[in-house]
């Protein structure tokens, strides 16, 4: 059936565009085609041929429908850029709209209400109006769709026009077909709207359950993903809910298939008969396990989403580990998450048939494979008690292949291994120190260090191991430094002989005076002033017993896994991140220019793999608290032998005190990033002003285990269009410490457009970790200015310029106003300033001005009974869109 | 929750736009071509990379089939199996209408690629993916003749994948029941995985609307059914349906019931994990003889009855990279090297059940070798077959009722055939 359409790509000789003009005008119908066939070539490999908009738009009114469509296809393209011309079209749309030929019809709505261009929308109403009542299934599908184009053009429009009414019969509609698009529509307007406009009753969850049966493959998606919002009412209906939606398990499409398991998983959550769980987890194992079969990259969709799904019911797949082994031919994504869930699906009675795979992987060649399968061995081995001595023989293994990676990896899962058991395998650590001149990995090194300050005791050259690593100790990453500086304390602390005295004399002096690494720095100032003032609290602080490690590494947050099961099958459930952290559709969103989503960017934002990002850090992945324990200050009176002051020749009190944190704490800050998400990074912020500006006021505390540091920062366009006004400035953070930082904010440059709403979405990175997303809610009362106190008779002559329109009031009704002095000195602290009082029967009448940026007059008026709950507020202000915010504000400082 | 896409792009090989459409007007062809060439020369090989990636706010997703690729972007939180398995949709209607998917293809007929772009998707909604029915109104010249005077009734018909007054002088059936097997056997000559995807395949040339029941040896419905079980009844681990199966009615009585498309398609598929005794068993012995030559003995047993017999037997031995100057010598078949997979191919065009047959063969390597060599991929030991007239599972149609209202008689023909699916044995 093929046919040669590419000699229309072959015209391209100067003077094109002429000769097309020409053409297009053509007496001759097959010459006009044959043109609008060149001219559609022509944009298809870029040229711009816009300017030939009113001649191709004359081809408009034919017969032929595949004219006809080139010639819409057209519009669609160029006639946002032409929005005077497109009107050109009008007609023709309004007349193809009631053809005789339902073909003609649908398309004609179909392509005017992908024209976004204002003009061209208001004619779509009266069409779209009559296809929605068509007597064709075919146009009525087409036209629900629309609705939805509408929306997301003029939302005001769809409502006024009563369209959210016509969309919503078409519910019950007879064809399943218009039923599901109805569905898609209205679920994605519910999407972009507060109130609610789609609401799932029984009622309808029955009629759309009976739709299912009927519609398309891609129909059944739009109405299950839908219904998965539904909550039922009790046990027994979620029952009933759940044995209409188990057949589809057996549909041929995956995206079926999942889509059922969700809206099954959620009304899972209800049913209370054990037998009807077990009952349903064995229903669910074998289509999953199916889904594996299918071409890689859902296999991928699918693990990604079994990797949630194991998380919350383990059961489901327990017997299945042996579909989860790595074939040959797997794409290497495919590969890794296989991995994760065999680690996940490991247990007991499993692990050998586990061990001998990831041995096998651990040979491949994939050199990113070949590491995770061997950091998965050390998974199993923290994981699993009873498993660990076998985990650990398979490692000696592999580390006698003297692979070089394979090595370095295995030692790094080993040195946690060494935390979780305690005083069990510390035999093999003479066969990992002949592998001690291959280490060339800061982590390896850095592990392997760690073993041997940690049993300095029992290895009888460690003095000599660790004298080899000090000379070359300028050169090292400050993560091997920081190790061989705690190795050697430890070494000195258990064997204080002159060997080891005089290598901590070394480490030290290298450690403070030739590094400008100010955590190496630190770290080794508090070991020298421990060691010197008092060598037992040094034990205890140094050698203290350590907290016992869990691998909880890929535990997601309960509440965060709720939220990802909700969202199966959808991208969200593929990154293992809420919506909102990468859904960045702004409600009516022209076509956008190039560069323009973060106007503040410092610096354009490379590719990031959410899933698990490039940048994600190579350290192994469990809680492992800082090795040096927060040092309880040394009482100073106390006169203790000093073992080291002396010794070095230096006196005590040229030691620098450990820094005190820079600004003065305040109250503490909401946590915005709490440490579990953040892979040990917790970040707390909130808006202040100070001085007449607006900072973001942000505490910084590194609980992982890598120093951290290059933070940037980034502000998703807003309401009120904040963004960062100079570039944000954290020092590298080493573990266990905090930093706190305000960064100056400006407004007005980030504007986001679409209906107001106080979330400011944050992205914030680092040199070691995946981007950050967190969402923080703008406080409008920072954006009072401090000029904002008026005189009355001019808040009296504002007030009355203001049309009433103007004035919005809320009820707080649990709000006290005890003493007066207090609130009026609160809220002028906001800068929101007495202006008077009067009475009003027993009632207090309280008058105040506030400036809101821009200089835009805000009046306020509270009305109270002093000492009694419930104050009344009105406001009146030139923009009075931001109300909701301002009352907001209101009752935030009034509550404090 | 819901979410569309914004876009569609075909893509050359080198990530470069040939055809797009805009269905939501938020993401742009420049961006995403930045992107997805920057990608793909980053990785070099696409194929490592993950299918599904998030760049500045837009999630790219995309299937390769030959020297294109079919992506999506987006800006919501779309169903993301929704648009890939679509994307394999597309894939499969462009065939049917172009017969091949590639460059040449799609720029020979953009024009009706620009139409079918408009019709499966709506608002970056996938609507209607049926190449056949599909056709019957988006056209190639050759069938352009007449005006289609409105869509065809499948289109929004319950029945959406068949249309109505199909005429067949000789009404037929062709049923295939062809059952892969997919097996891993680690290198202790354990069989660690081990299980059998069978495929009914229909070709339907039938007249009207007809419907059709199949009556398969099903164990859960024999019993059901209270009848004493003649002969095997199998238990089916996982049963995939083609849309036109009516679900509830199997969940209620597992009756199989359905009016079919017309032409080929599958028609169930199902997935059995009982652990079988491999069909074919091939050991390897790998002998180093100094650093300069390498000795391969393979034995090869069919495990399977005598009166069965299978064909096109192709097995896929791994060798050295570097090996040369192969030796072979074999005791049935014939065996040639192929470095470009690095492997030696021996080929046995009938392989009767209950024989062994062996191959040795030799190869040169270069003396000298690089010391910081990276490790060699361990390929497995690959092979390829089929055995007709056999099914591992021991599936069997029962029967296959046809009632059209006409009331014609026809024909079913059923074959069985077993084949060699994801069959690996990793070398010890």
């Amino acid at each position: 059936m093929s046919r040669n359409d590419s000699k229309y790509f072959s015209t391209t000789k100067k003077g094109e565009i002429p000769e097309l003009k020409e053409e297009l005008n053509s007496q001759y119908k097959d010459k006009r085609k044959d043109a609008v066939k060149k001219v559609i070539a022509a944009m298809t490999v870029g040229k711009d041929v816009s300017s030939l908009f009113t001649d191709v738009v004359n081809c408009m009114q034919t017969e032929n429908l595949e004219l006809k469509k080139l010639v819409y296809l057209y519009l669609i393209n160029y006639a946002k850029s032409q929005p005077d011309l497109a009107i050109l079209a009008v007609n023709t749309f309004v007349k193809d709209s009631q053809d005789p030929n339902p073909l003609i019809r649908a398309l004609a709505v179909r392509t005017m209400g992908c024209i976004r261009v204002d003009k061209i929308t208001e004619y779509l109403c009266d069409p779209l109006q009559r296809c929605l009542k068509d007597d064709d299934p075919y146009v009525r599908k087409t036209a629900a769709i629309c609705v939805a184009k509408l929306y997301d053009i003029n939302a005001e429009l769809v409502e006024d026009r009563g369209f959210l009414e016509s969309l919503k019969d078409l519910i019950s509609d007879n064809n399943p077909m218009v039923v599901a698009n109805a569905v898609a529509a209205l679920a994605e307007i519910q999407d972009n709207s507060s109130r609610p406009i789609f609401e799932i009753t029984s009622h309808t969850l029955s009629k759309l359950l009976t739709a299912l049966n009927e519609c398309t493959e891609w129909g059944q998606v739009f109405i299950l993903d839908a219904l998965s919002r539904y909550k039922a009412a009790d046990a027994r209906e979620a029952e009933n809910i759940v044995e209409r939606v188990t057949p589809r398990l057996q549909h041929a499409n995956c995206a079926v298939v999942l889509s059922a398991v969700k809206m099954i998983l959620q009304q899972m959550e209800l049913i209370t008969s054990t037998d009807v769980v077990r009952n349903l987890c064995k229903k669910m194992a074998p289509p999953l396990v199916t889904l594996l079969s299918a071409e890689p990259e859902i296999q991928y969709v699918a693990l990604r989403n079994i990797n949630l799904i194991v998380q919350r019911r383990p059961t489901i797949l327990a017997h299945e580990i042996k579909v989860f082994f790595c074939k040959y031919n797997d794409p290497i994504y495919v590969k890794m998450e296989k991995l994760e869930i065999m680690i996940k699906l490991a247990s007991d009675r499993n692990i050998d048939q586990v061990l001998l795979e990831f041995k096998e992987y651990a040979t491949e060649v994939d050199v990113d494979f070949v590491r995770k399968a061997v950091r998965a061995i050390g998974r199993c081995a923290i994981k699993l008690e009873r498993a660990a001595e076998r985990c650990i023989s398979v490692l000696l293994e592999l580390i006698k292949i003297k692979v070089n990676y394979v090595v370095q990896e295995a030692i790094i899962v080993i040195k946690d291994i060494f935390r979780r058991y305690p005083n069990t395998y510390e035999s093999i650590i003479a066969t990992l120190c002949e592998s001690l001149d291959t280490l060339d990995e800061p982590e390896a090194k850095a592990s392997m260090i760690w073993i041997i300050g940690e049993y300095a005791e029992r290895i009888d050259n460690a003095d000599e191991l660790l004298e080899s690593f000090l000379e070359s100790f300028p050169e090292e990453p400050a993560l091997v430094q920081l190790q061989l500086l705690t190795a050697t304390v430890k070494l000195f602390l258990k064997k204080p002989t002159e060997g080891p005295q005089q290598m901590i004399q070394v480490v030290l002096n290298n450690a403070t005076m030739e590094t400008d690494n100010p955590d190496l720095r630190d770290r080794a100032y508090i070991y020298w002033r421990l060691l010197s003032t008092d060598p037992e609290a040094a034990k205890d602080v140094v050698l203290a017993e350590k907290p016992v490690i869990t691998d909880d590494s890929n535990n997601l947050d309960p509440s965060l896994l709720d939220e990802l099961l909700v969202n199966i099958a959808t991208l969200s459930s593929v990154y293992h991140k809420p919506p909102e952290a990468f859904v960045t559709r702004t409600h009516s969103s022209a076509q956008k220019t190039e560069d323009d989503d973060y106007p503040d960017g410092s610096e354009s934002e490379s590719s990031v793999n959410l899933a698990n990002g490039p940048g994600s850090p190579p350290t192994s992945s469990y809680t492992i608290p800082p090795s040096v324990a927060p040092a309880t200050p040394p009482s100073a009176a106390a006169p203790v032998p000093d073992l080291l002051g002396d010794l070095i020749g230096m006196d005590n009190s040229s030691i620098v005190p450990v820094d005190q944190p820079a600004t003065p704490s305040g109250p503490p800050l909401p946590i915005l990033l709490p440490a579990s998400t953040g892979q040990g990074l917790q970040i707390s912020a909130q808006l202040t002003r100070r001085d007449g500006q607006v900072f973001y006021n942000m505490l910084f505390e590194n609980n992982s285990q890598v120093p951290l540091d290059g933070f940037m920062i980034q502000f998703n366009k807003n309401t009120f269009g904040l963004a960062a006004a100079a570039p944000l400035q954290v020092p590298q953070l080493p573990p266990g410490a905090s930093a706190r930082t305000l960064l100056p904010m400006v407004m007005y440059q980030n504007m986001s457009q679409g209906p107001p709403n106080s979330v400011l979405q944050v992205a914030l990175k680092n040199n070691q970790q995946p981007v950050w997303y967190f969402n923080d809610k703008v406080l409008f009362h920072v954006f009072f200015t401090e000029d904002g106190r008026m005189e009355r008779a001019t808040f009296l002559e504002t007030w009355r310029s203001l049309p009433d329109s103007n004035e919005v009031s809320k009820d707080f009704p649990t709000i006290v106003i005890g003493g007066v002095d207090a609130t009026v000195e609160r809220l002028a602290a906001s800068n929101i300033f007495f202006i008077a009082k009067r009475k009003n029967a027993n009632q207090d009448v309280f008058y105040f001005s506030a400036k809101l940026p821009r200089g835009v007059p805000l009046l306020i008026e509270l009305t109270t009974v002093v000492g009694n709950p419930g104050v009344k507020s009105a406001i009146k202000t030139p923009s009075p869109e931001m109300s909701t915010f301002i009352f907001e504000a209101i009752e935030t400082l009034l509550r404090s | 929750m819901s979410g569309a896409a914004s876009a569609l792009f075909l893509l050359d090989i080198k990530g470069r736009v040939l055809i797009w459409r805009d269905y939501r007007g938020d993401v742009t062809a420049v961006e995403a071509e930045r992107f997805f060439t920057k990608l793909i020369e980053k990785e070099g090989d696409p194929q490592s990379q993950d299918p599904v990636v998030y760049d500045n706010g837009v999630s790219y997703m995309f299937v390769q089939h030959s020297n294109v690729y079919l992506m999506t972007a987006t800006r919501q939180n779309c169903n993301a199996a929704s648009l890939i398995f679509f994307l394999h949709r597309i894939v499969d209607v462009f065939k049917h209408y172009f017969e091949e998917l590639e460059e040449e293809s799609l720029r020979d007929n953009f024009v009706v690629v620009y139409e079918l772009l408009d019709e499966i998707m709506d608002f970056g909604y996938p609507q209607y993916t049926e190449a056949k029915i599909l056709s019957e109104f988006i056209k190639t010249d050759a069938y352009r003749m007449e005006v289609t005077q409105r869509p065809p009734m499948a289109v929004t018909n319950a029945v959406s994948w068949r249309s109505e007054g199909i005429n067949y002088k000789k009404n037929e059936v062709f049923l295939d029941v062809v059952e892969s097997v997919n097996i891993l056997v680690n290198s202790n000559g354990q069989i660690i995985r081990s299980d059998v995807v069978g495929a009914l395949k229909m070709r339907t040339y039938l007249s009207g609307m007809p419907e059709c029941k199949l009556g398969l040896n099903d164990r859960v419905l024999l019993e059901a059914q209270g009848r004493a079980t003649k002969g095997k009844a199998i238990d089916l681990e996982d049963i995939k349906f083609h849309q036109c199966v009516r679900l509830a009615r199997f969940e209620n009585d597992r009756t199989i019931s359905f009016i079919p498309p017309d032409g080929s398609f599958d028609l169930m598929t199902y997935r059995l994990s009982t652990q079988v005794k491999p069909l074919f068993w091939v050991e390897a012995q790998v002998e180093k003889h100094s650093k300069s030559r390498i000795e391969i003995t393979v034995k090869a047993r069919s495990q399977f009855k005598e009166r069965s017999t299978a064909t096109n037997v192709e097995i896929e031995l791994p060798v050295p990279a570097d090996a040369t100057t192969p030796n072979v010598r074999t005791s049935m078949g014939s065996a040639a090297y192929a470095p470009e997979k690095d492997a030696l191919i021996w080929k046995i065009r009938s392989f009767p059940g209950g024989k062994e047959y062996m191959l040795r063969a030799e190869f040169r390597l270069p003396s000298i070798t690089d010391e910081e060599a990276t490790p060699e991929r361990k390929a497995p030991i690959r092979v390829k077959f089929e055995i007709p007239y056999f099914t591992v599972s021991g599936i069997q149609v029962r029967y296959l009722k046809i009632i059209e209202k006409s009331g014609y008689q026809a024909l079913p023909w059923v074959r069985y055939i077993t084949t060699g699916g994801e069959y690996e044995l990793r070398l010890i």
